[in-house]
């Protein structure tokens, strides 16, 4: 492999982005439990979960078992009670003596890559506090790469671009490929102006309304605008309303425009569009199963290089 | 240059030593703590504050008497002071004259101003910071959380 952990989308040049979405379209199949393959047999992965998060740490343990491996989990509660007593680094020294790889989830930015230090055998960092969360991102450009196209690509961020690390990390990967990008937030949910700078250096890029750009957009990726984020509800409710999609809006959209959210959704995304063909918000969760076999597979059975 | 007269102005010669001239005013107890000279050291320290300048107006300039101080230690005064030089003295003559270069990374000299950066929690680690250059300004990049720090005095440990 081109690299021994995975810890952050920055790390990963545009060769190593398309390697992983190439190896995990021919995971696919497997992944969806039509095919059958244990390359990953007498292989152990340890998830290390500091903070809850059941959908990403079961996306890991499918993805795992699909390839024939084992799995032992550390749960948020168990987690929080290791470390009162010890540090993070004395936790992986001793569990990458049990496990072949290693899944951190940690509340702290950094952690993973500290971890990584520690560590006697591959980390993959599955979030760390406001930080990074590279197989999100990889899992998103797949979806892409699979529902629409990542060449030529026009797609829209909607929500809060502010604190989204979800967001901040598919920006700086869509500038690899090059991709238009436009921006659509409350004024204080702005993508922040130093970033904007240094994405507007790299690619393409435009703060708009839903309404001039829906006609002409490939991917429309919505997230989450949290309540904390605003003083009083009222705001929030008022804010929030207008960054809203349904049905109606999409009957302006390209047929093939694609809808994507990290989910969970709160209600940013009406239930109407569900049952319309725009909606690739689900497959997108499953796509992670197939991106994280890719990793799996890599970063335990192919050489890796320095 | 009119650095003797300066000099002899505010402090007097070393016999053998390292000199550094031309700290940003007000910055030369900054560059103590960074060659970590502190107080109840056993150095023999020489410190001029707010020298006047022709280039630079008001400069500080510190005098470690009997010690040659290693490159990379001196290269760290690039983070706050980037036009500073170095002279070597030997028997009152300056043996060896340097400016200072902006190293690429720093362990230990700076604090990640993030509270939930991992090098601020009981873990045993050291601060890591990839110093990046454009034009005039200096940043630095935590190494482990990526925040960016621009005014690098106010984060020196
Ligand atoms: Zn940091």
């Amino acid at each position: 492999m081109r690299f021994k952990h995975l810890i952050s989308i920055d790390d990963l040049s545009r060769d190593d982005v398309e390697y992983i979405l190439n190896l995990a379209e021919k995971f696919l199949r497997i992944a969806k439990g039509e095919e059958r393959a244990t390359p990953l047999e007498g292989k152990l992965l340890a998830n290390l979960f500091f903070e809850p998060s059941t959908r990403t740490r079961m996306s890991f343990e499918v993805a795992m078992k699909r390839l024939g491996g084992e799995v032992i989990n550390m749960t948020a509660q168990e987690a929080s009670s290791v470390a009162k007593g010890e540090t993070l680094a004395d936790t992986i020294k001793v569990v990458s003596k049990y496990a072949d790889v290693i899944v951190l989830r940690h509340p702290l930015e950094g952690a993973a890559r500290f971890a990584a230090e520690h560590s006697d055998v591959p980390v993959i960092n599955a979030g760390d506090g406001a930080g990074q969360h590279p197989t999100q991102t990889l899992l998103d450009l797949y979806t892409i790469k699979k529902e629409s196209n990542l060449k030529g690509l026009k797609i829209a961020l909607m929500g809060d671009l502010k604190y989204s690390r979800t967001v901040h990390s598919l920006i700086k990967a869509l500038t690899l490929f090059n991709a238009k990008i436009y921006l659509i937030s409350p004024p204080s949910l702005a993508l922040p102006e130093e970033f904007l700078e240094e994405v507007r250096s790299m690619t393409d890029v435009e703060e708009v309304n839903l309404e001039d750009v829906i006609r002409d957009i490939d991917v429309l990726y919505v997230t989450r605008i949290q309540k904390e984020r605003f003083p009083d509800e009222e705001e929030y409710f008022k804010v929030a309303g207008s960054y809203k999609v349904d049905a109606e809006i999409l009957k302006k959209a390209k047929k093939n425009m694609i809808v994507m959210h990290p989910l969970p959704r709160v209600d940013e995304i009406d239930v109407s569009v569900d049952e319309t063909h725009y909606a690739k918000y689900f497959q997108q969760t499953f796509y992670g199963v197939p991106v994280r076999m890719a990793i799996l597979y890599e970063l335990l059975l192919e050489k890796f290089e320095i | 240059m009119d650095s003797a007269k300066e000099g002899s102005l505010a402090v007097s010669k070393i016999k053998c030593g390292t000199v550094i001239d031309h700290i940003n005013a007000g910055k030369a107890l900054l560059v103590l703590r960074i060659l970590g000279i502190k107080p109840g050291c056993s150095e023999r320290v020489l410190i001029a504050m707010n020298v006047p300048s022709k280039k630079m107006g008001k400069k500080d300039i510190v005098k470690v008497e009997g010690k040659y101080i290693g490159e990379k230690e001196l290269d760290r005064i690039a983070l706050i002071s980037p036009n500073a030089t170095i002279n070597l003295i030997d028997e009152y003559e300056v043996s060896e004259k340097r400016r200072v270069e902006l190293p690429s990374t720093v362990e230990g000299i700076l604090t990640c101003p993030n509270k939930n950066c991992i090098t601020n929690s009981k873990e045993p680690i050291k601060s890591k910071f990839h110093i990046r250059r454009s034009g005039e300004s200096v940043r630095a990049v935590c190494h482990y959380c990526g925040r960016k720090i621009y005014e690098l005095d106010k984060y020196v440990v």
